[in-house]
């Protein structure tokens, strides 16, 4: 890879150790891939887990004296100053992401604890080139904003925002950005729900870039595209996709491919949503102890939408809705809050259904509209029943899920 | 001498160990960091210990910071693989390995596949783009 004076001399530390070893990891990165040259980026999103490989990698950085040139965004872990004042979470957890907020702040993040930038915190323009790690964020800002990332690590977008570049190689290339698979859906899309489960049929799509059609232009929401971004990542491993006339990069179907043919055919029905969702979720017609949406965070609309359906009722089980800390605020301005705490539910900012303020909900047994909140948590002990939004706030209501 | 086989390197070092061979593709946070052994399950390598032995798979799968807290946990506890030989390199997985310092190749001659079998002594020199099967 060929280096300018100014990308040689980070590496050779006259920037400093820790932007020396962000560049020392980028060219390896760059090497192995076959990148020709680095490539300045204007925005970063950091996946920041608050686990202890990542509290690690941006201590390392920081004790080296590493500092973000562009500043990135970051996701959540868990809003400290909530789950400490209701005594929800161990103190050696919250120690850890105590440690973790202070890393974050003193190397220049912008700590806004939010896993759907792409809509709330951090959004690019087209044929930005960016680095962006979380699983819902890289396909989003590639598919709908035609900006470019690749499918980043949270470690490889950190020494991005450190070094201010990435290497040029796969999805920053036009070349790389065009359709394999032709993804024709049949399926009922009907809500933004549907799309949490079409996304979860990535192992029928196959490896790829996959082109949608049939997909009714009024379904597609900024919440359809943020639910089929986050499954198709759970269910496999998608950097971009394309939507035939409706995604910048896909106005027709030649466009969309390149010209070239298709590689694959895939046609998607109503038997593969029935089929899958059989798969990742616990049975219905049973009791239900809790419900969690908002994974990826929910947005203002969802809020609404829930604050409508149980206005002056009373819930019968806990209910949990993790946003932005932007969503959260105007929610409270609104007197959206004030009409779900009086109904008995919760609106969460800065936090991620993936971590340890949760331990409350060990052995317990969950309803959201969302197949990734059902995914990770498992290995927590926490299980959940899959629904549309709408039977979730029934369920919540009622108790029970039939 | 051993048959030696080209490659290409992804993160730099050498490494010698005995070979495990995995048809499955690998997220290291469904493998456990006291012994080493995946507990994946239905997973080709279930049951059985990659720690520090030359691991030849697909490829990595799995969001944007599963690899590189299951290879640190794995390293936490001296079980991390010693040397690792892949096909489909994507940048979540490349990343963990060039931060966590294992040795990582991939572009390898394809006679080697015929070859290869568990349990042969390997040599990985990253640096100088070979594979060497000793025994």
């Amino acid at each position: 890879m060929i280096l300018t004076q100014e990308q040689q001399d980070m590496l050779d530390g006259k920037y400093g150790k820790g932007t020396a070893y962000a560049m020392k990891i980028q060219v390896a990165i760059g090497e192995s891939f076959d990148a020709e040259r680095m490539v300045p980026i204007t925005r970063a999103h950091v996946a920041l887990s608050n686990q202890e490989a990542d509290l690690w990698f941006c201590e390392k950085l920081l004790n080296e004296g590493a500092k973000c040139r562009v500043t990135p965004t970051v996701n959540p872990g868990f809003c400290l100053e909530f789950f400490k004042n209701r005594d929800m979470v161990a103190p050696e957890f919250a120690d850890l992401m105590q440690r973790t907020h202070n890393a974050y702040k003193a190397i220049g993040a912008q700590l806004t604890y939010n896993c759907t930038p792409y809509i709330d915190t951090n959004v690019p323009n087209f044929g930005e080139i960016t680095a962006f790690s979380e699983s819902s964020a890289t396909p989003y800002i590639n598919a709908v904003w035609g900006a470019r990332s690749n499918r980043e690590g949270a470690n490889s977008a950190l020494c991005a925002a450190i070094t201010g570049y990435v290497p040029e190689y796969g999805l920053l290339l036009d070349e790389n950005r065009k359709g394999d698979i032709l993804v024709e859906v049949q399926a009922d899309m009907k809500n933004d729900y549907d799309y949490h489960i079409l996304g979860m049929l990535g192992k029928k799509i196959g490896p790829g870039i996959p082109v949608f059609t049939g997909l009714p232009r009024e379904t597609i929401t900024k919440e359809a595209l943020r639910n089929l971004g986050a499954e198709l990542n759970t269910s496999g491993a998608y950097g971009m996709y394309h939507i035939e006339g409706f995604t910048p990069e896909a106005q027709t179907l030649e466009m969309a491919f390149g010209g070239k043919e298709p590689v694959r055919k895939v046609v998607l029905t109503n038997d593969d949503m029935a089929e899958i969702l059989e798969e990742i979720s616990l049975s219905g017609n049973r009791q239900i102890d809790f419900a969690m949406f908002g994974c990826p965070h929910f947005t203002l609309e969802e809020v609404k939408h829930i604050a409508r359906r149980i206005e002056g009722k009373k819930l019968a089980k806990e209910m949990w809705i993790l946003t932005s800390s932007h969503v959260k605020e105007m929610a409270v301005r609104m007197g959206l809050d004030e009409i779900i705490v009086r109904a008995g539910g919760c609106i969460v900012p800065d936090t991620c259904p993936d971590q340890p303020c949760w331990r409350h909900l060990a052995g317990k047994v969950g309803i959201t509209e969302s197949p990734k909140c059902a995914y990770y948590p498992q290995r927590r002990g926490i299980h959940f029943v899959i629904r549309d939004l709408d039977t979730c706030i029934e369920a919540a209501l009622t108790g029970e899920v039939k | 001498m051993g048959k030696q086989f080209k490659c290409h390197k992804i993160s730099e070092g050498v490494a010698e160990a005995e070979a495990v061979v995995s048809k499955d593709s690998i997220m290291f946070y469904l493998i456990d960091p006291a012994t080493g052994v995946v507990i994946e399950k239905a997973h080709d390598l279930e049951g059985k210990s990659m720690a520090n032995k030359i691991l030849i798979f697909p490829g990595g799968k799995g969001s944007s910071v599963v690899q590189a807290d299951g290879l640190y946990q794995l390293n936490a506890k001296g079980n991390s693989p010693a040397g690792m030989i892949i096909q489909n390199p994507e940048t979540v997985l490349v990343s963990s390995a060039i931060i966590m310092e294992i040795p990582m190749v991939d572009k390898v001659d394809p006679a080697f596949y015929e070859e290869i079998k568990d349990g042969d002594r390997v040599r990985i020199d990253a640096d100088h783009g070979y594979i060497e099967i000793l025994s």
